[in-house]
């Protein structure tokens, strides 16, 4: 199979927008999380969010228009917005901009997202049960569609290879970035724009997300203290939103345009818990399957790795449930490795989640530091693993895991490695 | 321009992003100005919102410049 390299990155997050201002943040210890004021919450039992700071596009902030023309964003949701924004930046870091049919054909796109647009749903369906079918906007259906930001990004960059999506909860980023490196690997493209996306923050998505009892409840006062992934006192998560977007690339295709790589994708692996709608199997056996294969297919020994970026969510029984699997999985390599989970940070980006933390996982190898699990004030348990708790930590990194598990028990896990020059 | 005419430009020019100049009476909203089918299904869905009547499809589908729908909405406006 043919090598897959990443050559270009881009990011919309509660941090910020853009891969430097998100990681740097992300290294200083800062949160995204605040107290959501653009809806009523009084009734909501989480009344929090990790939420993009909008403005004119200065200091870090999200300008909508920057990315998509006014009368286009009037037509979808958030997510195909932010997708735009990330997908353009990272090609615009890769410099991959195909103008010739044979370059556009070789390029493809694979975004995906968790849900889609449940904003414009919610306020559709509103309008539909007040006013009637005839208000409802030829819009509707194409500017929710989950596939849609796959559509939009590819008419925008003129990508005429695969065209696909991914929806699988909060595995979809890192479904995404896998089934993409699969796409180059098999020959179906040279280069694809792959990440996930999401816009959840809304009055049906909070609440929702309320009724599961997932969400964290106990922090409405101290929101920037409610993503506490491991911490004993962790009540759930706080929801995020924003995308994240990877060029991957064909190794010598890259090579050979002097394109600057970051690392290689070296493993992939996918599992099932079969076991419930929204709870991990209690032993952990689907995470450390998805590991496990990830493993195989790259070909390392465990000890290989040097850093993980946990999908710990911040909930009771999750976080020590992925803990667990880790540890079985490391054994005696337990103690060499930093696990982090960067959602203590930004939140939880659903199905954007696996691609923003597969990004922190290239620079966490490209610049050897580990980014910090903030808030783990007090470890719910004893592991050997170093959590990286407050603050970031600089050590080698040469190989980096990063997991995502989604509702619906799927699992995925991404390996990927330093390139030597 | 009459004064209905005056307020199916305004909505042309926001629902198009089109410069105001562009939106003359002979004006195709596809050939012209750029709309897609979608746009023209907006459009229409726009001007029965501000003119308060109901443009049936096969009217619509006579609508196919500026000069068409002011034509349209001057006979058949409630607001």
């Amino acid at each position: 199979m043919r090598r897959v390299v990443v050559t270009g990155l881009g990011m919309v997050t509660p941090l910020g927008c853009g891969v430097d201002t998100t990681w740097t943040r992300i290294l200083n210890g800062q949160s995204g999380a605040k107290k959501i004021d653009t809806f009523e919450v009084a009734d909501l039992a989480s009344q929090i969010a990790c939420v993009i700071p909008r403005g004119d596009g200065s200091d870090g902030t999200f300008n909508p228009d920057q990315w998509m023309e006014p009368k286009e964003q009037r037509k979808v949701d958030d997510f195909i917005i932010f997708a735009m924004a990330a997908a353009r930046q990272a090609l615009d870091d890769a410099n991959w901009h195909p103008s010739t049919e044979e370059d556009k054909c070789a390029t493809g796109t694979l975004i995906g997202s968790g849900i889609g647009g449940l904003s414009g749903i919610a306020e559709t369906s509103l309008l539909l049960k007040e006013r009637g079918p005839r208000r409802v906007s030829p819009f509707f259906i194409p500017g929710r569609l989950i596939n849609l930001a796959s559509g939009y990004v590819s008419i925008e960059h003129g990508l005429k290879g695969p065209n696909h999506s991914v929806v699988t909860a909060c595995s979809t980023g890192a479904h995404a970035i896998g089934d993409g490196a699969r796409l180059i690997a098999l020959g179906d493209a040279d280069v694809m724009v792959a990440g996930g996306t999401e816009s959840p923050i809304c009055r049906l998505g909070m609440a929702g997300f309320c009724a599961a009892r997932a969400l964290s409840t106990s922090y409405n006062d101290a929101p920037q203290k409610a993503s506490r992934p491991y911490d004993k006192d962790r009540d759930g998560f706080v929801m995020g939103e924003g995308a994240g977007v990877v060029v991957l690339e064909e190794y010598e295709h890259a090579k050979k345009r002097g394109a600057r790589i970051y690392c290689e994708v070296i493993g992939y692996g996918l599992s099932g818990d079969a076991y419930h709608i929204t709870s991990p199997s209690p032993d952990g056996d689907g995470g450390f399957r998805s590991m496990s294969a990830a493993i195989k297919r790259a070909g390392i020994a465990v000890s290989d790795i040097d850093y993980i970026n946990a999908h710990g969510t911040s909930t009771q029984i999750g976080d020590e449930i992925e803990l667990g699997a880790v540890e079985r999985l490391l054994g005696n390599a337990a103690s060499k490795v930093s696990m982090s989970s960067t959602k203590s940070s930004t939140g939880h980006l659903l199905g954007a989640a696996g691609a923003i933390e597969a990004i922190f996982s290239i620079l966490a190898i490209r610049d050897n530091i580990a980014p910090p699990t903030i808030n783990l004030e007090n470890p719910s348990v004893e592991t050997a693993i170093d959590l990286v708790p407050l603050t970031a930590r600089k050590r080698e990194i040469n190989v980096a895991l990063s997991n995502s598990f989604g509702f619906g028990g799927t699992n995925a896990s991404v390996i990927i490695r330093r390139v030597a020059d | 321009m009459s004064e209905i005419g005056e307020r199916v430009k305004k909505i042309v020019v926001e629902h198009l992003g089109v410069e105001p100049e562009k939106v003359v009476d002979s004006a195709s909203f596809i050939d012209d100005l750029g709309a897609d089918s979608l746009d023209t299904v907006e459009l229409v869905m726009a001007f029965e919102e501000e003119f308060g009547c109901e443009i049936p499809d096969d009217a619509a589908e006579t609508i196919l410049t500026v000069g068409d729908a002011t034509k349209f909405l001057e006979k058949n406006a409630k607001s």
